[in-house]
């Protein structure tokens, strides 16, 4: 059946009403040097042959169903229960992407509301919003309010951090007048915070490191009290089934990326911004909050909040440019939390842990060295005894994501590899990946 | 529309009660009542410096977040902090029980450049 909900009729009823001709004529306006003439695309073709047509252009694509994904740096291949996926394919939450007219939508307000608690307790902050569109971004808004909170027009954020991350910060921070300023890493750690200022409106640490190493808080929470700077934490939700959550820390703002609670490494997106604080910074935050409340009759609702100081209302005033939550995603993570419970979240902390364990043992015996002393969560770096790149490539030829490559991103790593090891890793898989390094080495 | 006389008043509808080096400033009725009910006032904090027509505190009512603007400048005295449990109040008594802040004023001929309650009605015409 062709998705077109309009027949020749309907056209010509739509056309007579406003007056018009045809439909090239509602573009007169635009002058005729400006208007493409002729596309140069192939005719048509019908719904079997595109459908085969787009089937061989998507087998071009590596995909995990024919690799086996030791690649992470933010985004990871997890379990993923199956009632996550039933549960958001449900025509009412699929369809409904933001709601417009929230408190008709009491069921979407709850699992938003769901959402939001279970966010706060994994890090253990005393609220969280309705959500951001990723990591990166939430990170970026933290640092903004920050500014906005201290007054002050400088952030100091550790090299450590996603490379990916910082550049949206710098992105941001421009645009806002606002100064970031990088704390330099030293053995995969960020140490030495003697360049943070009294003028610092906040530190950003990354907790486990872009490097997998897991940064000590205590001494990161020390620095910023130093220069009075907010304590930016951007957390793994996965880590914090094993790891003592950043709001232990005194962290003033948790984010991150929501994509290991229950969301498939899609090319490119949808994932899911985490976005946690302290009450005192309830009306600063960016985005809404879904309440819990009771009506007249004393009946339980549900009713969205803080909508009035997003941009589309409040302009320039507004506490940040976000105007939505990353609703169907939110939902996922909720389902994904609630399936796990406490004791499945230690469970895959734990199993990435003796994965991770285990990968670096094999690997290192490879050929390969483990290039940071520091204790890691799921991820580590490999020092190789050639450029990185090649032996991806290498890698990749027989089946195996050996991970991501850190020359483009940090100078002087080009022999180096960022390696992530998840729950779902087996044995065999990474025997196989160290028998094929050893290989290629 | 209540405009009591004895009050001065600013384009950007706050009012003003003068006593002595200090004035007391909160929002018209016109103004609760445009900006509908209200459900929190960020008030400035005791101590700081406030300059004439510059932002100094803002009210959120159920539609939008509002400014509220310095009709005068000084050093702010008070602050009405019964509004953190009933910012209702506002609505229901905007030129008694709904003050928002005390102001030691800095220079009092700026208060000549207040606006008498008849000159503020008419402005509510346009």
């Amino acid at each position: 059946m062709p998705y077109i909900p309009h027949t020749e009729a309907d056209r010509r009823a739509m056309l007579e009403t406003i007056g018009v001709g045809s439909i090239e004529d509602l573009f007169v306006e635009i002058p005729k040097d400006l208007r493409i003439s002729g596309l140069d695309v192939p005719e048509a073709l019908d719904e079997h042959a595109l459908f085969a047509h787009l089937k061989e252009l998507s087998e071009r694509n590596v995909d995990l169903s024919r690799t086996v994904c030791f690649l992470g740096a933010g985004i990871y291949d997890k379990f993923i229960p199956a009632s996550v996926g039933t549960v958001i394919s449900r025509g009412e939450f699929l369809t409904a992407y933001t709601p417009y007219q929230p408190e008709a939508s009491q069921g979407y307000l709850q699992t938003i509301y769901e959402f939001q608690t279970m966010v706060a307790e994994l890090y253990d902050m005393d609220l969280a919003n309705a959500s951001m569109y990723d990591g990166g971004t939430a990170m970026a808004e933290a640092a903004l309010m920050s500014a906005h909170i201290t007054g002050r027009k400088t952030v100091d954020v550790s090299q450590a951090v996603h490379p990916h991350y910082r550049q949206i910060l710098e992105t941001y921070c421009w645009s806002m007048g606002v100064e970031v300023r990088v704390i330099a890493a030293e053995d995969g750690a960020t140490s030495d915070y003697s360049g943070v200022a009294g003028d610092s409106a906040c530190m950003i640490v990354q907790y486990p490191n872009f490097f997998g190493v897991i940064e000590d808080l205590t001494a990161a929470r020390a620095a910023a009290d130093a220069s009075g700077a907010m304590l930016v934490v951007v957390a793994d939700p996965t880590a914090m089934g094993l790891l003592p959550p950043p709001g232990q820390f005194g962290a003033d703002v948790v984010v991150g990326e929501g994509q290991p609670l229950g969301i498939a490494m899609g090319y490119g997106g949808p994932l899911l911004g985490l976005f946690a604080t302290k009450r005192e910074h309830v009306r600063q935050i960016p985005g809404r909050i879904v309440g819990r409340t009771t009506d007249e009759q004393g009946r339980v609702g549900y009713t969205m909040t803080l909508r009035t100081r997003e941009q589309d209302i409040r302009r320039e005033k507004a506490t940040s440019n976000i105007c939505t939550n990353e609703a169907l995603m939110a939902l996922a993570a909720t389902v994904y939390l609630a399936a796990m419970g406490k004791n499945g979240m230690r469970q895959v902390a734990e199993t990435t842990v003796r994965n991770t364990q285990y990968a670096i043992a094999q690997l290192t015996k490879a050929g390969a060295k483990l290039k940071f002393p520091g204790k890691v969560f799921g991820e580590f770096v490999l020092e190789l005894p050639r450029d990185a790149t090649e032996v991806q490539h290498a890698l990749l030829d027989q089946g195996i994501l050996a991970g991501l490559p850190l020359g483009r991103y940090y100078k002087g790593m080009d022999d180096c590899l960022l390696v992530a090891v998840t729950e779902t890793r087996t044995k065999a898989q990474i025997d196989d990946y160290a028998a094929k390094l050893k290989a290629v080495l | 529309m209540n405009i009591p006389l004895e009050l001065k008043y600013t384009k950007t509808h706050e009012w003003v009660r003068i006593g002595g080096e200090s004035v007391t400033v909160g929002i018209t009725d016109y103004a609760q009542s445009e900006l509908g009910d209200i459900v929190y006032v960020d008030l400035p904090t005791v101590g700081q410096n406030v300059a004439m027509g510059m932002p100094m505190a803002s009210i959120e009512s159920v539609k939008t977040v509002s400014e509220v603007y310095a009709p005068i400048s000084g050093e702010v005295m008070d602050t009405n902090k019964n509004l953190a449990a009933k910012s209702e109040t506002v609505n229901n008594d905007p030129y008694e029980d709904g003050w928002i802040v005390k102001i030691k004023m800095l220079n009092s001929n700026e208060l000549d450049l207040l606006m008498t309650a008849d000159h503020y009605e008419a402005t509510l015409g346009d």
